[in-house]
C-alpha cells in the first residue's frame, strides 16, 4: 500500500515538474529571443501569467465535440507519456511505468497531441485552421523518419526496446549514446528542430501567415489547456533525449541526490532545448515542402548511416 | 463601475484581474495609417512586450482590440464581427484622432466619426499620430482600469444591443450578419 501511495505521489510531482519546467523554459525563451532582438523582453514567468489570464477567461466558445475534447486529448497524452518517461534514473520519487517495449510505445503515443489538435481544429471549420494542420502533418512526416532511424538504430545496436535498458547500458558503460552511435544523436537532434516547431519549421502556427494555424478558433480556457500540454510535452521530448543520448540523469532517492539529479537534469535538457531556439534565431520561415525536403535529406542520410553503423 | 469598486473586489479577482493586466494579447485592426506605428511600438526601440502586450493573429484569442485610425464604413461591419468573436472580458483601444471626431477625415461621406456610438471603446489615444510612448501610455491607462476591475465594457455592452445594433445598422445598410455573432 505505502509502495502505492508514494507513486502517486510521485506521479503528481512528474507532473507539477513537467509543467512548472515545460513554462519556465517557455519563458526563457522569449526573454533571451528579447535580448537577442536588443530588447527588454516579458518576465520569465510571463507564460505563468498568460496561462493564468488565458484561465480566467468568462466566455470560452466551443465549436463541437472534438473542438471541447481537443486541449483535453492533448494533456491527457501529455500526462500519460510522461508516465513512461524516466525523469530521474533509479529514484523512487520519480517512479515510472517502464516496460521492455516503451520505446515503440511511446513513438506512436507521442503523436496523440497533435492528433488531437488535428482532429479538433478540423472540426472548428476554419480555413486557417485545416491549412495548419495540413501543414504540421506533412512536417511530421518529415522529422519523424530521421527520429525513428535514430531510435531504430540504438534498439539495433543494443538489442532492446526498452528506454530503462538503454539508460543502464548508458549507465554500466560510462559512454553516452551521442559519443557509442554519434550518427543516430544527430539525426535525433536534426529532427528535434523540427519537433520544437521554432523557426524555420514555424510552418504549422505561421504567425502573420496562418493566424496562428490549428489553434486559431481555439481561445480562452482551450488554449490555455493546450498551451499547458505543449509544455508538458516539451518536457517530455527533451527528457526523452536526454535519457537515449545523454545518460540520463538521476544519483539515488536521497534528498541531496534527488536535488543533484534534478540540477543535472535541467542542465542538460535546457542544453538541448537551446539548440533549436538558436537555430532559430537566425532563420527564416520555410516552406512546407522546403521543410519536408530539408528532414528527408542529410538528417534521413545520418539516420541511415547509424542504422548501419548500429549494425556493423 | 463606480470608483469605490476597487475595495469591492474578492482575492479571486484581485488575482484575475492582476494576470489580465499583465498579459494582453492585441488585435491589431489596422484599419487607417495609424497601423504603421504599431511595428514601431513592438520592436525594440519601444518594445511593448516588456509590458506583457503581445501581437494575436485571431479575434479568438485577443483581449484587446485596437482600432488604429480612421474607420471606413465597409471595415466597420467587420470591426463589429471581430469584435463580438472576441471572447470576455475584452478590451477596445481607439487609436489617433480618427476614432475620437473622425480627425482630418471630419466630413468624409465613407469614414465613421465618433467610434464608441458602435463598439464601446476603454481607452482613446489622442494625436495624429500617436507615438509609440502615447500607446503605451494608453496600454497603461487600460492596464489601471482593469487592475481596479472598472474596465467591463464588454457587459456593457451586452447590456446597451439595442442602442449599438441600431447605431451600427444606420452605417450598415446592408445589414448580412447573425444577430449575434458570438
Amino acid at each position: 500500500m505505502e509502495d502505492l501511495g508514494i507513486k502517486i505521489i510521485g506521479a503528481l510531482l512528474t507532473v507539477i515538474l513537467a509543467f512548472t519546467v515545460g513554462m519556465t523554459y517557455g519563458g526563457i525563451v522569449r526573454k533571451l529571443t528579447a535580448r537577442v532582438q536588443n530588447r527588454r523582453g516579458p518576465v520569465i514567468w510571463q507564460n505563468f501569467l498568460d496561462l493564468l489570464k488565458l484561465q480566467s477567461k468568462k466566455t470560452n466558445i466551443a465549436h463541437g465535440f472534438m473542438g471541447h475534447m481537443a486541449p483535453v486529448w492533448i494533456i491527457i497524452s501529455a500526462g500519460t507519456v510522461l508516465m513512461f518517461i524516466p525523469i530521474l534514473n533509479g529514484n523512487l520519487w520519480f517512479p515510472n511505468l517502464t516496460f521492455h517495449g516503451d520505446l515503440i510505445f511511446l513513438l506512436y503515443m507521442m503523436v496523440f497531441g497533435s492528433l488531437g489538435m488535428a482532429l479538433g481544429a478540423g472540426q472548428t471549420g476554419n480555413p486557417n485552421s485545416a491549412i495548419g494542420v495540413t501543414r504540421g502533418l506533412s512536417q511530421m512526416v518529415g522529422f519523424e523518419i530521421p527520429f525513428v532511424l535514430a531510435l531504430v538504430a540504438l534498439m539495433v545496436q543494443y538489442k532492446t526496446t526498452s528506454i530503462q535498458d538503454i539508460m543502464d547500458i548508458q549507465a554500466q558503460t560510462g559512454t553516452w549514446m551521442m559519443f557509442a552511435n554519434p550518427f543516430a544523436f544527430l539525426a535525433a537532434l536534426f529532427a528535434s528542430l523540427g519537433m520544437f516547431r521554432y523557426s524555420p519549421f514555424d510552418i504549422v502556427g505561421a504567425p502573420a501567415e496562418l493566424a496562428s494555424g490549428p489553434v486559431s478558433e481555439f481561445g480562452g480556457k482551450y488554449l490555455g489547456t493546450m498551451m499547458s500540454g505543449g509544455s508538458i510535452f516539451a518536457f517530455i521530448k527533451l527528457t526523452l533525449y536526454v535519457d537515449l543520448f545523454m545518460g540520463g540523469a538521476g544519483f539515488g532517492t536521497g534528498i541531496l541526490a534527488t536535488i543533484m539529479g534534478l540540477g543535472i537534469l535541467l542542465l542538460k535538457t535546457f542544453s538541448l532545448y537551446m539548440v533549436p531556439v538558436f537555430y532559430g534565431w537566425i532563420s527564416p520561415r520555410y516552406r512546407t515542402e522546403q521543410a519536408i525536403r530539408y528532414f528527408w535529406g542529410w538528417p534521413t542520410a545520418l539516420g541511415v548511416i547509424a542504422v548501419i553503423w548500429a549494425i556493423f | 463601475m463606480t470608483s469605490n469598486n476597487k475595495d469591492k473586489q474578492t482575492i479571486v479577482e484581485y488575482i484575475q484581474n492582476w494576470s489580465r493586466k499583465h498579459s494582453l494579447f492585441v488585435m491589431a485592426y489596422g484599419t487607417g495609417c495609424g497601423a504603421i506605428e504599431i511595428p514601431a511600438t513592438m520592436t525594440s526601440r519601444y518594445d511593448a512586450e516588456r509590458f506583457g502586450i503581445r501581437g494575436a493573429a485571431t479575434p479568438r484569442q485577443a483581449d484587446v482590440l485596437l482600432i488604429t485610425g480612421y474607420l471606413a464604413t465597409k471595415t466597420l461591419k467587420r470591426v463589429i464581427r471581430v469584435y463580438e468573436q472576441m471572447q470576455d472580458p475584452k478590451y477596445v483601444i481607439g487609436f489617433g484622432s480618427c476614432t475620437i471626431n473622425g480627425g482630418m477625415y471630419y466630413d468624409s461621406y465613407n469614414t465613421i466619426n465618433a467610434l464608441d456610438r458602435y463598439i464601446p471603446v476603454d481607452v482613446y489615444i489622442n494625436g495624429c499620430m500617436p507615438r509609440p510612448e502615447a500607446v503605451i501610455s494608453g496600454f497603461v491607462q487600460l492596464q489601471k482600469q482593469i487592475a481596479e476591475g472598472t474596465a467591463n465594457n464588454a457587459a456593457k455592452y451586452k447590456e446597451n444591443l439595442e442602442w449599438y445594433r441600431a447605431n451600427q445598422k444606420k452605417i450598415i445598410k446592408n445589414w448580412r450578419m447573425p444577430d449575434y455573432n458570438w
